[in-house]
C-alpha cells in the first residue's frame, strides 16, 4: 500500500495517476461509444444510464442507510409526470423541469420517510410498497395525468440545441449520471454520506455522537427519491410516452435487485448491478432467437409448461442468473471486484 | 469547584413492574472522576442510558451545567457536550478507526447535504473541512496509540483496540462530561494499566470530568474522586473510595454476607 501524505488523500478522487489514466480512458471511451455502435445500443446505454442513477439513490437508502423500498417506481413515475406536465403545462424548459420534479420526488420522499422512522425491515418495505401502488392508482384516475391514455412528453430542446435522436440523448444523459455519480461519491465521504453509514452500522451509537436520526433517516429517503425523480424524468424522453402501467411493483423491485446483486453500500455496485440486469432483461426478451439453445427452451416449454409459458422462459433464465449470483457472491458483483483486486495486489502469492 | 456541574435529583425509572432505578441523587463537581459501581443488574447502564437520552426517566431531573436535559434528545444532549462509551462495543463496523472518530467530529462540522455532494478539488468547503478535522482526529490517534488501526475496518479489529476508539471517538466530540461504560471489561492486565493512565491524562490534560462504569474495583479505588454504590436500582451509599469500599452493604452486596474469616477488603 502507498503512504499516504495528506488527509486530503483519503477522501478524494484521483489518487494515483493510474486512477487518472483509468478515468480518462473511461470518459473518453464513453464520448466514443455512440459513434461506433448502433442506434440499438445507444438505446440499451441510454436505458442502462437511466437505471444506474435510480440504482444509486436506492442504494444510499438501502445500502449505506440501512432502509428499504419498494416503492421506488413511485417516485420514478412522479419524476416523469412531474418533468412532462411542469413542460407541457407550466411551460418550463427541460432544464428547469427536472430538477423541480426530482425536487417534488424528494418531498414525497421526505412524508414516506416520516413512518419509516417508527418502521424497520418487512414493516418498512410492506409501507413503501404501498406508496409505490397508491402513487400508479391515483396517476391513472387524473385527467391531469393523462389517466389511463397517458402522456405525450413534449420536443426536448434545450437553448439551441434540439434533442431529438437517442444519439443526442446520449450525451445529455451520460452528463447526468456521471454528474450525480461523482455528487453521490463526494457525498458518502463527507459528513452527510458518514452520519448515514453510522445509522446503518450502529444507530445508538450514532445518536450519542450527535447525529439526529430523525433527520437524517428522512433526508436519506428524500435524496434517494430525487434520485429516482430524476431518473424517471429522463426516463419520460427515452420513451416519449408515459402512462401508468409502465410505473409497476415489478420496477421496484429490479430497481432493489440491481442494487442488490451489483452490491449493496458500494459505489459501483448499482452501476454494474443496474448494467448487468438491464442488459440481460433486453438480451433474454430475445431468448428464443438464440440458435440452439432457443429451439431447446421453446420445445422444453412446449412440452414442459403451458402455451403461455414461452414467453415466462426469459423471467425463469433471469430468475435463475439471479440466484446463482447471490447463492455464489452475497456480497454481489461487488464482491467479485474486492476479489478480484485483492488477487492482483497479492499476486503471486 | 462548582457542584452544579451534573445534578442528578430523584431519578425514578421502570419497565413493566421492575423498578430499574429509585431515588437516584447525586451531583458531579467538575474535573472530577465519579465512579458508579454496583453488581450486575444493579441499574449502572440504566442511569448512563438516562443521562445519554436513551431512555426518558419516569420523575426526577437531571441538570448539566443549569440546563434540564432529561427530555432532551440524545443528539441534542451530544451537542451539550456530552460524549459516552458503551458497555457492549457500539463502532460503526464497516467504516475504518478514522471515519469512526471521525464521527466523533459530527457535531463540529458544517458540510451539509449540498456542499457535501460538491467536494470538488481539495479547496472546496467540504475538503478544507474533512482535512481540518481529519487533523484534529490524528491527535487522539496519536494520544490512544492507535496509528497502526488508522485505515483498518473495525470490525476485525481486537476487542481491546475497539474499545479504545469508541473512547477516542468520544474523544473527538469534545466533551465537557465522559460517561465510560466498563471501559477495562475484557482487558487484559496491561491493557487495563494503559486504560487507567489515559483515563487519568484525559482527566488531568484535557480537563474532561468522567463518570465511570466499572467492575474492577482496584481501578475504581485508585482513580475516582468519588464513588456512588447503588444495588437493586437504589443507592446504597455514596462517598470517597476508602468509605465505600468500607461500607457493609457495599461488602454485602459485592461479597455475599460476611463470614467470620472473609476478606478484610472488597477487591
Amino acid at each position: 500500500m502507498d503512504m499516504k501524505r495528506g488527509y486530503y488523500e483519503d477522501v478524494q478522487l484521483v489518487t494515483s495517476p493510474v486512477v487518472f489514466f483509468w478515468l480518462v480512458v473511461l470518459l473518453v471511451t464513453l464520448l466514443l461509444f455512440p459513434f461506433v455502435v448502433s442506434n440499438y445500443y445507444v438505446y440499451v446505454a441510454n436505458y442502462i444510464a437511466i437505471n444506474i442513477i435510480v440504482a444509486a439513490g436506492l442504494n444510499l437508502l438501502v445500502g449505506y442507510t440501512g432502509q428499504i423500498s419498494l416503492g421506488h417506481a413511485g417516485f420514478f413515475a412522479i419524476g416523469a409526470y412531474g418533468t412532462v406536465i411542469l413542460m407541457a403545462k407550466a411551460g418550463m424548459p427541460f432544464l428547469l423541469a427536472l430538477p423541480c420534479a426530482g425536487l417534488v420526488a424528494a418531498g414525497f420522499g421526505f412524508l414516506l420517510g416520516l413512518p419509516a422512522l417508527r418502521l424497520e425491515g418487512p414493516y418498512l418495505a410492506i409501507a413503501t410498497l404501498g406508496f409505490g401502488l397508491t402513487i400508479t392508482q391515483v396517476i391513472g384516475r387524473m385527467t391531469l395525468f393523462g389517466g389511463r391514455e397517458g402522456l405525450h412528453a413534449p420536443d426536448l430542446v434545450i437553448g439551441p440545441w434540439a434533442v431529438d435522436t437517442d444519439r443526442q440523448f446520449y450525451f445529455l444523459l451520460i452528463g447526468m449520471t456521471v454528474l450525480l455519480l461523482l455528487g453521490m461519491r463526494s457525498l458518502i465521504k463527507t459528513r452527510v454520506g458518514r452520519a448515514f453509514i453510522a445509522i446503518r452500522d450502529a444507530d445508538i451509537a450514532a445518536q450519542t455522537m450527535g447525529v439526529n436520526i430523525v433527520f437524517y433517516k428522512t433526508l436519506a429517503f428524500a435524496v434517494s427519491a430525487f434520485y429516482a425523480g430524476i431518473g424517471g424524468g429522463l426516463y419520460a424522453f427515452v420513451l416519449r410516452f408515459i402512462e401508468p402501467e409502465i410505473f409497476t411493483l415489478m420496477m421496484s423491485i429490479m430497481f432493489l435487485a440491481m442494487v442488490v446483486v451489483g452490491g449493496l453500500g458500494s459505489l459501483m455496485g448499482p452501476v454494474v448491478g443496474a448494467g448487468l440486469l438491464c442488459w440481460l432483461d433486453l438480451k433474454l426478451r430475445n431468448i428464443l432467437n438464440i440458435p440452439f439453445l432457443g429451439d431447446w427452451l421453446e420445445t422444453l416449454s412446449r412440452s414442459w409448461f403451458s402455451i403461455t409459458g414461452v414467453s415466462n422462459i426469459q423471467y425463469i433464465v433471469f430468475g435463475s442468473i439471479m440466484v446463482a449470483i447471490m447463492l455464489f457472491e452475497p456480497l454481489g458483483l461487488y464482491g467479485v471486484w474486492l476479489r478480484t483486486k485483492q488477487y492482483w495486489r497479492t499476486w503471486p502469492f | 469547584m462548582t457542584s452544579d456541574f451534573l445534578t442528578i435529583s430523584n431519578l425514578f425509572i421502570s419497565f413493566g413492574g421492575i423498578k430499574a432505578l429509585q431515588d437516584i441523587s447525586f451531583s458531579m463537581a467538575q474535573g472530577e472522576i465519579f465512579s458508579v459501581i454496583g453488581p450486575n443488574g444493579a441499574g449502572k447502564t440504566t442511569l448512563f442510558n438516562c443521562i445519554s437520552g436513551l431512555y426518558r426517566p419516569d420523575t426526577g431531573s437531571i441538570r448539566f451545567e443549569g440546563t434540564a436535559i432529561e427530555k432532551k434528545k440524545p443528539h441534542a444532549i451530544a451537542r451539550l457536550g456530552i460524549a459516552r462509551t458503551f458497555q457492549n462495543i457500539e463502532l460503526f463496523s464497516h467504516m475504518n478507526t478514522m471515519e469512526n472518530i471521525m464521527l466523533g467530529r459530527h457535531i463540529h462540522m458544517g458540510t451539509g447535504l449540498f456542499r457535501g455532494m460538491f467536494m470538488w478539488g481539495r479547496h472546496s468547503f467540504a475538503a478544507r473541512e474533512e482535512i481540518r478535522h481529519r487533523e484534529h482526529v490524528e491527535r487522539i490517534i496519536d494520544l490512544l496509540e492507535l496509528q497502526n488501526v488508522r485505515d483498518f475496518p473495525v470490525g476485525a479489529l481486537p476487542y481491546g483496540t475497539q474499545k479504545l476508539i469508541e473512547l477516542a471517538r468520544a474523544l473527538a466530540l469534545e466533551p465537557r462530561l465522559l460517561l465510560l461504560d466498563e471501559p477495562c471489561a475484557g482487558m487484559n492486565q496491561e491493557e487495563k494499566q494503559d486504560m487507567i493512565f489515559w483515563i487519568k491524562d484525559i482527566q488531568d490534560d484535557l480537563g474532561i470530568t468522567i463518570l465511570l462504569i466499572e467492575h474492577d474495583m482496584k481501578l475504581v479505588m485508585d482513580i475516582s474522586d468519588r464513588v456512588l454504590a447503588i444495588n437493586f436500582g437504589q443507592p446504597v451509599t455514596l462517598g470517597t473510595p476508602g468509605a465505600v469500599q468500607q461500607n457493609k452493604e457495599v461488602r454485602k452486596a459485592y461479597i455475599g454476607e460476611e463470614e467470620q474469616d472473609g476478606p478484610s477488603a472488597v477487591g
